[in-house]
């Protein structure tokens, strides 16, 4: 994971849940590949084409709420987001976007700071942001230490397989 | 402390919990239903080996049942070899019915066990005084493998219902009410507790139906303190391996609120927000297409049976069509024996195999655009039933079934006196 990522927005509003960033119908695909043609597909049915690995998404609250689906999390991964800044999360969707190793950071008023196009600079570990287009600054909540630990180990997999391979030694 | 924090602070072999603190839990049922083979992926990805208890781990074919798309018949194929291999005994296949209805059919569930579902709708437990919630497909692994889980002891909301319900109104109007009050993300994170002399007198399915719909004003998990109405429910399914946790009498509640419901209509909530809640009056006359009665929400016996008395005798319209879904074999064979499912046939319902059908957009009653449904589910976001461009209206299984027999949104109030 790097400390500090650099990224095109883009914003959405809120309530977005987990049927606008991956609808049901196409949850029974199981490969990454086939999973990150859909990114944001209910939200904008064009994200994938215009969203290039390494850009940001900023949302207004509760992004993710909805069905506990990580596909939501996965397509965004794939898509390469490197930071995902919402004023407030769905619960599950916040879990499962850490432990695939995705930062993402609950910051109040990011919403109104930043639009789609502007170019954001996010220091994860300490929640600093800054709209570079802008210049304006905000301040996300920092992630807890076992939060970051597990952001740090790339995702909760490759720590629960260290542990495995630890005990199976 | 409060109840749930003691249950929480008894899995993780603690004396205490503070709001706030990171908790490792033992898991007592960890269940996977068949939209998520990630879970498997993800198990075998974290060099999974060999399932932690496979006595403690459920498996639900209800999403896909029966499967509609070759894909889906692929992903059960490997669900079910992954638990012969893993020797997980409870796979409770496409003949069965959605989760949580399941869980407490077959007495699965019960006070002061952490419940664990790839299923955001996992809070419905908490009608049992049981800690449930949702995770996704590689918290589930992590479960699998090491039998525990990290939680964030929430914050606990105290929600007391006052007053009487009015003919036509029920814990589903109560619970949409309250979440157009408060607002989707209200709860982000944080647990709610019902209580007070309404929810007292809730029947173990109303209250299911309560706690089911918390997550949609974010809740992580839900809870009503077990009681007689509880102790019931153990006697019927001879439960007796359970502890009941009771709230200090000087615990802080994060908030307590006070919702008095006498005065309460039937309401509905529109197109496209769970919290979009207004009294059914506004959009009374609204023409609709599909009348949709079923999932872990609506779809019990009490659910069917309304619907059944409203509808007995009578035949819903041309060009309205009603989706019933009884939520197990359970809830459809008592349906069945009593003569619901009959009367809702002559009155030209289409009755399904019981399961989770087109309550998440995924076959058997699928909306397209521009199409108009009123539904007894949890969910009404743009494209949750079908179409993005299909507008859904959430409302209590009496005003689907009333509205299903005019072919507009209907207060179903008038159909039930006598
Ligand atoms: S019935 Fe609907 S809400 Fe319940 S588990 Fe199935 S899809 Fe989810």
């Amino acid at each position: 994971m790097n400390n500090v990522v650099e990224g095109k927005v883009f914003a959405f509003g809120k309530n977005i849940d987990t049927d606008q960033i991956y609808p049901g119908r196409f949850v029974e695909l199981t490969e990454p590949e086939d999973i990150k043609k859909y990114a944001m597909y209910g939200a904008d049915p064009d994200f994938t084409k215009k969203f290039k690995p390494g850009d940001i998404v900023v949302a207004e609250t509760n992004f993710g709420c909805g069905s506990s689906r990580e596909h939501a999390a996965i397509t965004l991964k794939s898509v390469g987001v490197s930071a995902i800044v919402a004023e407030s999360f769905g619960r599950i969707f916040f879990r499962n976007a850490i432990n695939l190793g995705i930062p993402v950071l609950t910051c109040k008023g990011i919403s109104k700071l930043t639009s789609t196009g502007d170019r954001l600079r996010v220091d994860i570990r300490s929640g600093r942001i800054e709209n570079l287009t802008t210049g304006a600054t905000a301040q996300a909540t920092p992630l807890s230490d076992y939060i970051m630990h597990i952001l740090e180990s790339g995702g909760i997999k490759p720590m629960i397989r260290a542990m495995q391979e630890a005990k199976q030694r | 402390m409060h109840a749930i924090e003691k249950l929480l602070a008894a899995k993780a072999h603690q004396a205490s919990v503070k709001t706030g603190e990171i908790v490792n839990c033992d898991v007592d049922l960890a269940g996977i239903n068949d939209l998520y083979l990630q879970t498997v992926k993800s198990f075998y990805e974290m060099k999974g080996d060999k399932v932690y208890d496979p006595d403690k781990v459920v498996l639900f074919f209800d999403h896909y049942a029966p499967c509609a798309t070759i894909k889906q018949a692929q992903n059960h194929k490997e669900f079910r070899q992954f638990c012969r291999e893993q020797g997980i005994g409870k796979l409770f296949d496409i003949d069965q019915g959605v989760c949580h209805q399941l869980l407490a059919d077959k007495g699965l569930v019960c006070p002061g066990k952490i419940v664990v579902v790839t299923d955001s709708h996992t809070t419905t437990h908490g009608a049992f005084g049981a800690f449930g919630t949702g995770v996704g497909a590689t918290d589930l692994a992590t479960i699998l493998i090491t039998g525990k889980l990290w939680f964030k002891v929430p914050e606990i909301v105290k929600i007391n219902i006052t007053g009487t319900l009015r003919p036509g109104v029920y814990a589903k109007d109560v619970i949409l009410h309250i979440i157009g009050d408060l607002g989707a993300d209200y709860n982000v994170y944080r647990a709610v507790e019902f209580a007070g002399p309404v929810v007292e007198r809730l029947s173990v399915s109303e209250r299911m139906c309560m706690c089911n719909l918390s997550t949609e004003m974010g809740c992580k998990t839900s809870y009503i303190q077990p009681d007689a109405v509880t102790m019931a429910y153990l006697e019927e399914k001879g439960i007796r391996d359970y502890k009941i946790y009771t709230t200090d009498p000087d615990f802080q509640y994060a908030e307590e609120l006070t919702c008095d419901v006498s005065g309460l209509k039937p309401q509905v909530s529109a197109p496209s927000s769970v919290d979009n809640v207004y009294d059914l009056d506004k959009y009374a006359g609204t023409k609709i297409d599909e009348a949709y009665l079923g999932s872990c929400t609506g779809g019990r016996v009490p659910d069917i049976a309304v619907a059944a008395r409203i509808l007995k005798g009578k035949h819903i319209p041309r060009d309205t069509r009603m989706i019933v879904v009884p939520a197990s074999k359970k809830v459809m064979e008592e349906a069945m024996d009593k003569g619901y499912i009959k009367t809702l046939m002559e009155a030209g319902a289409c009755i399904t195999a019981p399961g989770c059908a087109a309550c998440l957009g995924v076959h058997q009653g699928m909306l397209t655009d521009g199409e108009t449904c009123i539904s007894s589910t949890n969910r009404n976001f743009p494209g949750r039933m079908g179409s993005t461009d299909a507008g859904i209206f959430l409302a209590s299984p009496a005003a689907v079934a009333a509205s299903a027999l005019n072919g507009c949104i209907t207060d179903p109030t008038p159909y039930l006196k006598d």
